[in-house]
C-alpha cells in the first residue's frame, strides 16, 4: 500500500475549498492551515501562464522531517503516510526547518501538526476531506502499489510533475500538469 | 519570470512569509555551547598531557564559566522548545539519524562530568569553602583522584559537541545555506577559539596567556579560511546555494557578516594577537573580547539567514 495524491492543475480553479474543508475536518486553529493554494505565474505578456496548485505535505518516501525528529514523534504508518505523534513531540521545531515544503507548523498547543491524509478518515474508506469537497473534483487520492487505481492510470496517461524534486524527498502528492 | 502567491491567503505564525522558528535562544546555545566546548576540550587535553599545573585558569575558572555557559544554554534551548514539558521524550530514545537526538545525550553527559569536575576543583578555587558534610569531602576526593579518567572522557566528546552546534544546522537540506559539510568543523574551530579567547580573557597567568594567544590566532587563521572554503563551496553550488550565498555575500546580512564576524570578529583581533605575539604591548582582553562576540554574532547571523534561504518551486 503507499497512498498518493493526483491533483490535475489544469482544473483546479483555486476556490480554496480543499483548505476551508481541511481545517474544519481537522480542527484547525484559526490563522493556521495543513493545506493551501498558490498561484504561479510564469514569463510576461503576450506568454503568460498561470498554474494553480492545491499543496500540503508531500507525504515523502525519503522524509527529512522523520530523519531530523530526535524524539521519533515523526514517523510514517502504513501507507506512507508522515504523522507526528503530540505526546512525544518536543516542539523543538527541526522537522519545520527541515522541510523544504513549509509543510509542518507548530500548533498552539506547543507539539508540531500536519496534513495527515486525513488517516482518521482512510480508516473508514473515505477520501481525504480536500479530495472529496474538490468542486472541480481536480484531485484524486488512491494506491500506487494497484496498477488498476485511478490515481496509477492517471499518471501513466498524463504528464506530470512534484515539487522540489532536486531536495530529494521523493514525494507522493503529484501535480498533473498536461 | 516566475512569481508564486499563496491565493488561500495562508499566513502561518513564525513559518510566513520568512520561517523563524528558531530564534534569538538558539543563537545564544550555539554560542555558548561551542565556548564551552572549546574550555572542556583544552581544559581536557592538557590535564590528559599532565600539564594542568601550567594552565590553572583553564582548569578552575575556564571550566566553571563552561559550566554556567552550558547551563544558560540549555535553560536557552528548552525555553524554545514550544512543548518543552515533553523534553523528557528526549532521553527516551537515541536515533543516530537525527543530530539533535545524539546530541541532547552528549551534552547530557557532559553537563554531568562538568558538574563533578568543577565540583573537584571547588575547594581549591575558593579556600573559604566548607563541604560541611564528610559525605560531599569524599566526594570531592574521589573526583580528585578521577580527573585525568573524566579528561579522557571529556576529551572526544568536547569535540563532538562542538561538532554539533555545526551539524544540528547543516543537516537540513531544505535550507541550501546551511546544508554545506563544513559547518560542521566551521563551528567546531569557531568554538575552540572563542573557548581559547574567554580563557585569554579570565587569566592572570603570563605563560596562559600567551599560551592561548598563539591557539587562538592559530584558530583564528583556520576560521578565515574554512569561511572562504565556505563561501567557495556555495559559489560552485547549485541556484539555491548560489541565492543562499548572495544573503552573506550583497544581500542583507552582508555588513552583519563581514563587518562584524570577518572583520571585527576574526581579522582585526588576528592582527592585535599577532602584533602581541611580537612582542609588543596590546591590551589583551581587547582582541579575546571581539573574538567572542565576533563568535556570537557569527551564530546569530547563520540562524537567521539560514532560515531564510529555501527552495523554491
Amino acid at each position: 500500500m503507499r497512498y498518493a495524491m493526483v491533483i490535475d492543475t489544469l482544473k483546479c480553479v483555486g476556490c480554496s475549498d480543499c483548505v476551508v474543508a481541511c481545517q474544519t475536518e481537522n480542527e484547525v486553529p484559526i490563522g493556521y492551515c495543513r493545506d493551501w493554494v498558490t498561484e504561479t505565474v510564469n514569463g510576461a505578456y503576450p506568454t503568460v501562464e498561470i498554474e494553480l496548485k492545491s499543496e500540503r505535505c508531500n507525504h515523502c518516501d525519503n522524509a527529512p522531517c522523520v530523519r531530523c525528529c530526535p524524539t521519533g514523534a515523526s514517523h510514517i504508518v502504513e501507507g506512507g503516510i508522515v504523522k507526528v505523534t503530540h505526546d512525544e513531540c518536543i516542539g523543538c521545531g527541526a522537522c519545520i526547518e527541515s522541510c523544504p515544503y513549509d509543510a509542518r507548523y507548530q500548533h498552539p498547543e506547543g507539539y508540531v501538526d500536519k496534513c495527515t491524509f486525513c488517516h482518521h478518515r482512510l480508516e473508514e474508506g473515505q477520501n481525504p476531506a480536500c479530495v472529496s469537497v474538490c468542486p472541480t473534483k481536480c484531485m484524486y487520492f488512491g494506491d500506487l502499489d494497484d496498477p488498476t487505481s485511478e490515481v496509477s492510470e492517471l499518471l501513466k496517461s498524463r504528464k506530470h510533475k512534484v515539487l522540489a524534486p532536486e531536495a530529494g524527498t521523493d514525494p507522493n502528492v503529484y501535480y498533473l500538469i498536461k | 519570470m516566475q512569481e508564486e502567491i499563496f491565493v488561500s491567503g495562508r499566513n502561518i505564525p513564525h513559518i510566513d512569509p520568512i520561517l523563524q522558528v528558531w530564534h534569538f535562544p538558539i543563537s545564544l546555545y550555539l554560542f555558548l555551547g561551542g565556548m564551552a566546548a572549546g574550555i572542556i576540550f583544552f581544559a581536557s587535553l592538557f590535564t590528559v598531557l599532565r600539564k594542568e599545573k601550567e594552565v590553572q585558569t583553564t582548569v578552575k575558572t575556564g571550566m566553571l564559566i563552561a559550566l554556567i555557559g552550558i547551563v544558560i544554554g540549555l535553560i536557552a534551548l528548552l525555553y524554545d522548545l514550544t512543548h518543552m514539558f515533553y523534553a523528557w521524550q528526549l532521553y527516551t530514545t537515541i536515533r543516530i539519524e537525527s543530530p539533535m537526538s545524539w546530541g541532547a545525550w552528549v551534552l547530557l553527559i557532559i553537563t554531568f562530568l562538568l558538574t563533578f569536575w568543577v565540583f573537584s576543583y571547588f575547594t581549591e578555587m575558593f579556600p573559604k569553602w566548607d563541604w560541611k558534610f564528610d559525605f560531599l569531602k569524599n566526594l570531592e576526593k574521589f573526583f580528585q583522584k578521577n580527573r585525568r579518567i573524566m579528561a579522557m572522557i571529556m576529551l572526544p566528546l568536547s569535540i563532538i559537541l562542538g561538532v554539533y552546534t555545526g551539524i544540528l544546522l547543516s543537516a537540513f537540506n531544505a535550507r541550501p545555506l546551511w546544508n554545506n559539510a563544513i559547518l560542521g568543523p566551521l563551528f567546531l574551530t569557531s568554538g575552540l577559539s572563542t573557548g581559547a579567547a574567554a580563557i585569554i580573557l579570565f587569566s592572570k597567568d603570563h605563560f596562559e596567556k600567551h599560551l592561548f594567544t598563539k591557539i587562538d590566532l592559530a584558530l583564528v587563521v583556520l576560521e578565515l579560511g574554512l569561511i572562504i572554503h565556505m563561501l567557495m563551496g556555495m559559489y560552485a553550488g547549485s541556484h539555491v546555494q548560489l541565492e543562499a550565498m548572495q544573503i552573506l555575500v550583497g544581500g542583507e546580512f552582508t555588513l552583519m557578516f563581514f563587518g562584524f564576524v570577518v572583520i571585527l570578529g576574526l581579522i582585526v583581533p588576528g592582527i592585535m594577537e599577532g602584533i602581541e605575539l611580537m612582542g609588543h604591548k596590546v591590551p589583551s582582553y581587547v582582541p579575546a573580547l571581539l573574538v567572542l562576540i565576533g563568535g556570537f554574532i557569527f551564530r546569530i547571523v547563520m540562524v537567521e539567514a539560514g532560515q531564510i534561504t529555501r527552495y523554491l518551486y
